[in-house]
């Protein structure tokens, strides 16, 4: 199809462009910072000095995709319907700890014991998105403000949860409150062994490559197949590009606003579990926070698209990699929040020029083609 | 300027060969109007013949792709409203763009305020505004806030600040739709003052017997051109709405009758309420409630509507646009909840939900596809699924069966003639008649029992007209039951069996297609000759 094929072009090329810019203004920053750019570009890619640095920081790099890119999906399938669900954030820390604690009362086999932990999260996560989805449907609350207040309620409940009713027993000398332990069979086997195969040493900082990148692609691949070629998916699609048509094609607005909002909620309870399963085994005060927010600029980022989604978290997590390895070159790590919000910026200006492009384009060439095609229009 | 006297006798604003192209809908076409200063001029047509366009080109909203325009003899280009303005031509919009929490003064002055020393000067602004309001008869407290004042003051507040601005030419954009007949006449007098002063005015309306009565010189405009430039004095009101229909277009005219005796839909005291649905109170008839209503004095958006369409029958609402037509289709549609009773071939539907009516075989060409027929940045086989996504040949269990849609989306393209490079095109590359030809083979998949057919060839050119009638006579002849909604008067009469008229939300005549001429059916859509309550 020569039509996308143009489109996804030029799409690529809009965010290339947002992210060389992006780039540009930070070395602008970087200057004025007293820094030099090129050292900054230097410790970007600079993954150690020993084979198994280099390994410790491709492992890091990855694993720090992973939720990310979940995290961008689960913004994603509301932002197709025109649902803002701010509440990712929330929904993936109430999920987190819901589903570490439940994951550390019983010991099963491996596939059933991370399986229930999968769905208690999920579930926990989606239902925690379906109280803003009811609220909006009943009584018109506008999600965004719901949802971010709804993630204030969760942040502190996890706070309290954690305290409290799900606190494991602290260790000798340990500061962190953490909920009780998983059981062995409750860890994600890790990938290290794919390092060999690259002739790479295994890495070995916070458990290695996490096996959960498996689950990460697999739910890339499912959220395609649903939103691309499913019913659902095009319900889903046509509520987002023209809701009143929708309405008169006998689309349920209310239906649809409640199963992607819950849907959306349920992918985001699976954001923390990578890290849960694949190192910690535990949910505890040191949890990864505000990756629901960056869901919202990668999943701008990727344009709502899983695989856009994936590129996205790679590049995100990319950046996130350095901080390390900038502060060792005497640059405030903050750069990297600069540069991701001046992509995100930039991209969302780049998605609007490159979306105008393509639809005259596409108009042009119909007109073009039906110029050639029809040899004069029979007059009435 | 070689001769002030000269001056004078220039045209106001004069439009040559204007053109303006958008994808997807009829735009203008080598418009030609030149008005005269110190007239109003009005200029005529139906909805979407392109008056709004026209109206934003010459106010500078947006660009023609060919022509000139010239005000007072010198030829202008605006980009923005402010290149008009400093010209001195100002714009009342039909929708107040009014701050409703500020004062008649402020919202005048507003974005254009008059400074002393870099301090708003209220007192220069009140005493200029004083002055344009006693200047031209347009009365106004300068301190009353403007949520506090009615649809005639308003517009009047919208006249000044338009004047404020120095405007001598004002395009007034449908300006009486908001107001009540008293207040028109009010309009009209401050129209007068303004007109004496030596200001032009232009005045946009479809409304023909108000247009007769104002304008010193009307222009008509029809399918996105000039058509006629006519002298009120001309001209009867009969013939102004020919010259805006357009005589010579293909008839639509229905032959031999197809109406059988099965009834397919039928509508029984079908009433909307205007300020929301409120469930019927318990042992209370739709019947009693909405007499209730109409005691307590409240508007009623559809009032007891009961009509019946037959298989092979063409049914035509006439109605002035406004007076319940939206609500009918949308509440048989299941999109706006209504009171009464909808029962499509025998079974009583008024509970079901729109999937359900569409899946039972309604189709629906809505009267605004861009806003309820197409995705406009999806593509055309995308678009075929829209409404059947739960019908074959788009559902295949859970998934949509791309192959099988696209497939019947080139069976469409191919029997209702839609000029597309392919069937993978986004909606939004066609022109407005295409677009609509695939709506009308859409809604008529899936072997329907009953259409709505709302505008169905508003907007598209001549060509598409009189393919989309054949559709409509050929679907009847196969025994469709169809309700047709139209402002084109010809084509109601020409492809109805029968027609009702809606008046205020109430069906008021039942006519005869074959007896009655475009003249008297307006006359009862207008409410001036009284219903026969035939029903």
């Amino acid at each position: 199809m020569p039509a996308g094929l143009n489109r996804a072009l030029l799409t690529v090329a809009g965010a290339a462009v947002a992210v060389v810019l992006a780039i540009a203004i930070c070395s602008v920053a970087i200057v004025v910072a007293g820094g030099s750019p090129f050292d900054a570009l230097a410790a970007f890619f600079d993954f150690g000095n020993s084979a198994r640095a280099e390994s410790n920081s491709v492992a890091t790099f990855l694993n720090r995709a992973v939720p990310l890119f979940i995290a961008g999906l689960a913004v994603a399938v509301g932002f197709r319907m025109n649902l803002f669900n701010i509440g990712v954030e929330g929904q993936y820390r109430i999920a987190a700890i819901c589903a570490a604690f439940v994951g550390s009362t019983f010991t099963a086999p491996a596939p059933i014991q991370i399986g229930i932990i999968i769905l208690v999260a999920a579930a926990v996560g989606g239902l925690y998105a379906l109280i803003p989805a009811v609220m909006k449907v009943t009584r018109g609350v506008n999600e965004v403000i719901s949802t971010i207040m709804l993630n204030y309620i969760a942040i502190a409940l996890s706070a309290y949860l954690l305290r409290e009713p799900f606190a494991g027993e602290r260790a000798e000398g340990q500061l962190n409150t953490t909920t009780p332990p998983l059981p062995e069979s409750g860890m994600f086997p890790d990938l290290n062994f794919v390092f060999e195969w690259f002739g790479m040493l295994p890495p070995t900082r916070n458990g290695g490559l996490w096996g959960f990148l498996l689950v990460a692609v697999a739910l890339g691949v499912v959220i395609w197949v649903v939103l691309e070629r499913t019913r659902f998916g095009f319900t889903i699609k046509a509520s987002g590009l023209n809701s009143p048509a929708a309405l008169a094609s006998g689309v349920n607005p209310k239906k649809m606003i409640i199963a992607a909002m819950v849907l959306s909620g349920a992918i985001a309870g699976l954001i923390g579990l990578p890290e849960i399963l694949g190192d910690r085994g535990a949910y505890t005060n040191n949890f990864t926070a505000g990756l629901g927010f960056l869901g919202i600029a990668v999943a701008l980022l990727g344009r709502n698209k899983p695989v856009g989604i994936a590129f996205a978290a790679l590049l995100f997590a990319f950046l996130d990699r350095a901080q390390g390895a900038l502060q060792f070159a005497d640059i405030p790590a903050s750069v990297v929040t600069i540069i991701q919000g001046a992509i995100v910026l930039l991209v969302v200006v780049a998605n609007e020029v490159t979306n105008r492009v393509a639809l005259r384009i596409e108009e042009r060439r119909a007109a073009q083609q039906l110029g050639r095609n029809t040899p004069v229009e029979v007059a009435a | 300027m070689s001769a002030d006297t000269l001056a004078t006798a220039r045209p106001a604003v004069e439009l040559e060969g204007i053109t303006k192209r958008f994808p997807g809908v009829v735009a203008n076409h080598d418009i030609r109007i030149t008005v005269q200063p110190g007239t109003v001029h009005a200029i005529v047509g139906e909805n979407g013949a392109g008056k709004s366009t026209l109206m934003k080109i010459l106010y500078g909203m947006q660009k023609p792709d060919e022509g000139t325009i010239k005000v007072n003899g010198t030829e202008v280009s605006f980009r923005t409203p402010s290149d008009a303005i400093e010209v001195g031509i100002g714009m009342v919009h039909q929708h107040f763009m009014l701050a409703d929490n500020f004062t008649v003064l402020e919202n005048i002055i507003l974005g254009a305020e008059p400074k002393r020393a870099g301090r708003l000067d209220t007192a220069a602004a009140r005493k200029r505004i004083t002055e344009l309001a006693a200047a031209h008869g347009l009365r106004v407290d300068p301190d009353r806030l403007v949520e506090d004042l009615g649809v005639g003051d308003r517009q009047r507040v919208e006249i000044l600040k338009v004047l404020y601005r120095g405007a001598r030419i004002l395009i007034l954009d449908e300006p009486t739709a908001v107001l009540v007949p008293q207040e028109v006449d009010e309009l009209f007098q401050n129209l007068r003052e303004l007109k004496a002063e030596g200001l032009t005015v232009i005045f946009i309306s479809h409304k023909l017997d108000e247009v007769l009565g104002i304008a010193d010189a009307i222009t008509v405009i029809r399918r996105g051109t000039t058509v006629a430039s006519v002298d009120p004095g001309d001209v009867t009101a009969r013939q102004l709405a020919e010259l805006m229909v357009g005589s010579e277009l293909p008839t639509p005219e229905t032959r031999e009758s197809t109406v059988t005796d099965t009834v397919a839909l039928r509508v029984s005291q079908l009433t909307v309420e205007a300020d929301g649905h409120h469930a019927l109170p318990k042992g209370v008839s739709v019947g009693d409630y909405a007499a209730r209503l109409r005691s307590e004095g409240k508007r009623l958006l559809l009032d007891e509507v009961s009509l019946q369409v037959r298989k092979g029958e063409i049914l035509g609402i006439a109605g002035v646009e406004g007076n319940g037509q939206s609500e009918l289709i949308e509440a048989i549609m299941g999109i706006r909840a209504a009171h009464g009773r909808v029962e499509l071939n025998g079974r009583d539907i008024s509970g079901w939900s729109t999937l359900r009516r569409r899946e039972a075989g309604i189709g629906y060409i809505p009267e605004d596809r861009h806003r309820q027929g197409l995705l406009l940045e999806a593509s055309l086989w995308e678009n075929r699924v829209l409404g059947h996504q739960t019908r074959k040949p788009a559902r295949n269990g859970i998934w949509v069966d791309r192959r099988a849609s696209k497939a019947d989306t080139q069976r469409i393209v191919e029997a209702y003639d839609v000029r597309t490079p392919g069937v993978d095109t986004l909606a939004l590359a066609l022109s407005g008649g295409n677009q609509q030809k695939l709506i009308v083979g859409r809604e008529m998949s899936g072997e329907p029992a009953f259409l709505i057919a709302a505008h169905p060839t508003r907007g598209v050119d001549v060509g598409a007209q009189a393919a989309i009638w054949d559709h409509l006579r050929d679907a009847r002849a196969a025994g469709l039951a169809v309700l047709l909604i139209s402002a084109d008067l010809d084509e109601l009469i020409g492809l109805s069996d029968s027609i009702q008229v809606i008046y205020r939300g109430r069906l008021v005549a039942g006519l005869d297609p074959r007896e009655i001429t475009p003249e008297q059916l307006g006359g009862y859509m207008t409410g001036a000759i009284a219903g026969n309550e035939e029903m």
